[in-house]
């Protein structure tokens, strides 16, 4: 199959790479960018592994062909640490939130769109939100501990806006 | 969190005294005596902190076989097998040695050398020779420039088969069989004719006499699916035949010693010109314990290209290496007097095998003499076969040969209960075996043992008395308890080298390298190590360095399967560290003039005990320590102490200790569907000391999971020997919503053999939630489930059939 320009920018850095169309977006962070923390557990959409974020929304990279990504701007969990650990990554390693860690990067990739959405989820919507990621090893528990801590975190640090004065 | 500490080994056993042998000679704690780093209070040890690697592992730098790259590096593709079981007439790789890109073929008889993980049962080779036994194995592979390239090239692979009848079901395999149709040579010495695997037949004190005189005698027989591992990292391996004319194999092995010595029987390399280095591993619980067909196949690949080959596999073909838990039918009875005390037991148990021997030999003891505890057995039958099937092959995972009897003792523990009007706690903690005992046929060595405060305070947690029998109809609680190795006292391979050893090396740099072969899968074990070495020295644990990859570098340790590494590779690091201790303590006794025994070691100082104002700190001792000697260099080692008793088989089972759990379990079912949800698990396990409490609690919950996994939707389905569900859309893993709470309770009851006390976590957590599952149901519609996943259907049968038949 004749391979095609692909330009995007990933983890913000304006990446062009000649790809064939039947590769997908894993295929590619992987193999031609080096981008191997975006892991492949199935490769057919059932375990979350290889969730990234394309502009803004979480996606599996095994479901997406890498050409639907022409110009699309994406992150990976590699992208979260450009300069210091992001309040997600640090949450996941200090409350056991990763034990194997293959599954790892799809959840705080998922974690984080999610809270691009939703600073505040409840502990059901985590549910919901993470029920397409697969954990062998946690029983989800210290998962549900470190995206709280994170959200919490990152509320926090959030720039607060000024409220409104009533004028009398 | 509560922390319930038991009394260690100072509470007498009087309250269970019936004639289990405590005193004189038998007197089980014959330990070592304590020594100074024993007693808290502790810098490191039972602090809650991070697995030493988590960070590389949420960043994303941490790297797995599949993230390896090298130069000149080719891709490996596996053609496997499309019969269940077949003769084949003929194999024609010309056309896929003929596509541009190919470098290499191979096929079983480019290496007919047998291997397997037991030195009693090796009858697996890398690939099929003139035969197939299940659908999926290995006939050929290929290794290309690319992967698609390979993929492509496998295809082109031409087999012909002629089929054979299959044996897809345990009782055919128990059949006389000709030669043609036996899977293997070498089948169990007294059915010669057979497709039995192995066969075990046990039977110590009154089992007829106690089932006459018995007041309740439940049984039943019960059924179990095999199931799968389902780590989440597919198999991949990556394999160098360098220019020196050695073999590096990449691979996320629980056991790299294990796949050293295949490697050397498959490659006819002697040991040393081979190199196994364990990558990160994305998930173990047994399924990556075995030396692996696709790892001879790597590396016979790199031999024939002289390039680095890095093998793959898909999510299904990972399903179809299997080693998962056995497909098992099991026959228990139990018989119990007017008082509730456990009299006898009898069970038989029919364990699949599949196509390979694995494991096997080891679970078809443990289905039955981990049945020995946790509760006093004074008269025990078993028979139990495996069989050799024409499906993937069944071996070790976590709870190993444990789980599927236990969910049957525990349930038929309930029935007694029923029977004779007790509470099934009630009943549970009447039958305990006590501490400091020995069982009284196998001679398991009981030492610490805190089951009992444990099932206390779930019973607390979870208002057991205001729930149990008194719930409305749909709504259930249910009890299970267990036990677990830690480690196996005997080695695989019968040597005189310790079971495990840890070395250490420490410069000027006061960097502390510690080099060991147990495999960080996950679990913690470098943690645990480093925290071992850490503590005993009185450092930080940011001078603690792991190295515990490479055969190259790190001395032989069993690895990490059968809940060993805290306890035997945790005592190694802590033997190799006291030599050193005691080489600091000699220096700072040089530089103040006080005597080496009377120092202590905290907050990276050597400090005088009697006068705290003399110290050195950790760096001056160490420089002092390397004068005219440089780096410090020590070897620890642990060997586990002569155990047990001398008949056939008594070997199973024995462990310098055992971990025990009790669980409690509340659910809902719905009448109308058969939909099992459950609510709130509470879950007592006795870790003994809880190093690391953040890591113990990972480790029950994430078996708590797993578990439930088993108890309800996860099942491998076949059709014909074709397995049907090798993915994890059809392979049911519980996701978040079935996953309830779960409150975790650490009982540590301070063992005297563990390092600082401690026990297993990692496996004896599960077998309890099966049955505590299974019992909840019970007693939230009023029926017993003899079949296991309990799937809606399955429960909504039993609902349908008590309606029915109203019993």
């Amino acid at each position: 199959m004749p391979k095609q320009i692909l330009k995007m920018t990933v983890n913000s850095r304006a990446v062009e790479v000649a790809v064939a169309p039947n590769k997908t977006l894993s295929n590619v962070l992987r193999d031609e960018l080096n981008l191997t923390g975006t892991k492949i557990g199935c490769d057919m959409g059932t375990c979350g592994c290889c969730t990234v974020e394309v502009n803004g929304k979480a996606r599996l990279g095994c479901l997406t062909l890498a050409l639907e990504c022409q110009g699309a701007k994406i992150t990976t969990v590699e992208g979260l640490n450009q300069t210091t650990m992001h309040p997600l990554q640090r949450a996941f390693a200090e409350c056991g939130g990763s034990q194997c860690g293959y599954c790892t990067a799809g959840f705080v990739m998922k974690s984080y769109c999610v809270l691009h959405e939703n600073p505040n989820p409840t502990r059901e919507q985590w549910k919901e939100e993470l029920a397409g990621n697969l954990c062998r090893c946690t029983g989800f528990v210290k998962i549900y501990d470190a995206v709280e801590r994170a959200a919490n975190e990152l509320r926090e640090k959030a720039p607060v806006k000024p409220t409104p004065v009533e004028v009398k | 969190m509560p922390i319930v500490r038991t009394s260690g080994l100072t509470r007498n056993n009087q309250q269970l005294n019936r004639g289990i042998p405590t005193g004189g000679d038998e007197r089980a704690a014959d330990s070592k005596a304590p020594t100074l780093t024993q007693e808290p209070p502790f810098n490191i040890i039972g602090q809650r902190m991070p697995l030493k690697d988590a960070f590389k592992k949420v960043t994303g730098e941490g790297v797995y076989t599949d993230d390896m790259k090298f130069p000149g590096m080719l891709y490996a593709r596996i053609l496997r097998s499309t019969e269940v079981h077949a003769k084949i007439k003929r194999i024609d790789t010309s056309k896929a040695e003929a596509m541009p890109g190919v470098r290499a073929v191979v096929t079983g008889k480019d290496a007919p050398n047998k291997f397997g993980v037991l030195p009693v049962s090796n009858d697996e080779t890398a690939m099929a020779i003139d035969k197939v036994i299940y659908a999926g194995e290995p006939v050929a592979a290929v290794a290309a420039d690319s992967e698609d390239i390979a993929a492509a090239a496998v295809w082109a692979i031409e087999v012909e088969y002629e089929p054979l009848q299959a044996f897809l079901k345990p009782k055919d395999s128990l059949k006389e069989t000709t030669p043609e149709l036996q899977l293997h040579d070498k089948v169990d010495k007294a059915f010669p004719k057979s497709n039995i695997h192995k066969a075990v037949d046990q039977e110590f004190g009154e089992v007829t006499t106690a089932f006459k005189e018995a007041r309740s005698t439940p049984n039943g027989t019960f059924l179990f699916d095999g199931i799968n591992h389902g780590f989440t990292e597919p198999h991949a391996v990556l394999a160098h035949w360098d220019a020196d004319e050695r073999i590096i194999l990449y691979t996320p092995q629980q056991v790299p010693h294990y796949t050293h010595r295949a490697l050397a029987k498959v490659l006819e390399l002697p040991m040393h010109r081979i190199n196994v280095v364990r990558t990160m591993v994305g998930g173990g619980f047994g399924g990556k314990s075995d030396p692996f067909p696709h790892e001879m196949i790597a590396c016979l690949l790199a031999k024939r290209t002289r390039r680095p080959i890095k093998l793959t596999m898909d999510r299904e073909e990972t399903f179809l290496v299997n080693r998962g838990r056995h497909p098992s039918e099991i026959k228990v009875a139990l018989a119990f007097d007017a008082d509730g005390k456990l009299t006898g037991m009898d069970s038989d148990a029919l364990i699949d095998g599949g196509s390979v021997g694995s494991f096997g030999v080891v679970s078809t003891y443990y289905n039955g003499v981990l049945s020995n505890g946790p509760y006093y057995l004074p008269a025990f039958r078993y028979h139990g076969k495996r069989v050799y099937s024409n499906r993937p092959a069944s071996g070790a995972m976590r709870g190993h040969g444990s789980v599927n009897p236990r969910y049957a003792t525990e349930t038929l523990m309930d029935m007694a209960a029923v029977e004779l009007g007790l509470d099934p706690c009630e009943l549970r903690m009447r039958n305990f075996l006590p501490e400091n005992c020995l069982t009284p046929f196998h001679k398991f060595r009981i030492t610490s043992n805190g089951i009992r405060e444990g099932l206390q305070e779930v019973m607390r947690l979870s208002d057991w008395k205001n729930k149990w029998g008194k719930m409305p109809y749909g709504r259930g609680i249910g009890v299970g308890c267990g036990f677990y190795i830690s480690g196996s006292a005997l080695p695989i391979h019968w040597n005189k080298l310790p079971q495990s050893t840890v070395h250490l090396k420490i410069d000027m740099d006061g960097g502390i390298t510690v080099h060991s072969l147990a495999a960080e899968i996950g679990q913690g074990s470098d943690t645990v190590l480093a925290q071992c070495v850490a503590e005993v020295l009185g450092v930080n644990m940011d001078r603690i360095h792991v190295r515990s990859q490479e055969t190259d570098l790190a001395p032989i340790d069993l690895g990490s399967y059968s809940s060993r590494v805290t306890f035997m590779a945790g005592n190694a690091a802590r033997d190799a560290a006291e030599k050193i201790r005691a080489d600091l303590a000699a220096a700072a006794s040089k530089l103040t003039g006080q005597p080496a025994k009377y120092f202590d070691f905290t907050g990276e100082k050597v400090v005088c005990r009697s006068k705290p104002s003399v110290a050195v700190t950790f760096m001056e001792a160490l420089h002092e320590a390397q004068a005219e000697r440089g780096a410090l260099i020590a070897s620890g080692c642990y060997q586990a102490p002569p155990l047990g008793t001398e008949f056939k088989g008594s070997n199973a089972g024995l462990s310098p200790s055992y971990s025990f759990s009790a669980y409690i379990c509340e659910l809902e079912v719905d009448p109308e569907t058969g939909f099992v949800q459950p609510l709130k698990i509470w879950a007592a396990h006795d870790c003994g000391r809880a190093l690391n409490p953040l890591a113990v609690e990972g480790q029950l919950e994430g078996s708590i999971h797993m578990g439930l996994g088993q108890a309800l939707t996860e099942q491998m389905r076949y059709r014909g020997g074709q397995l049907l569900n090798g993915n994890f859309l059809d392979y049911k893993i519980p996701t978040p919503f079935e996953t309830p709470e779960m409150e975790i309770v650490i009982v540590e009851s301070i063992d005297p053999e563990g390092p600082f006390g401690a026990k297993e976590c990692g496996e004896g957590g599960l077998a309890p939630i099966i049955p505590a599952v299974g019992n909840a149901i019970y007693d939230a519609v009023g029926v017993r489930m003899y079949e296991v996943p309990m799937t809606p259907d399955r429960v909504l049968r039993a609902i349908e059939d008590k309606k029915r038949l109203g019993k």
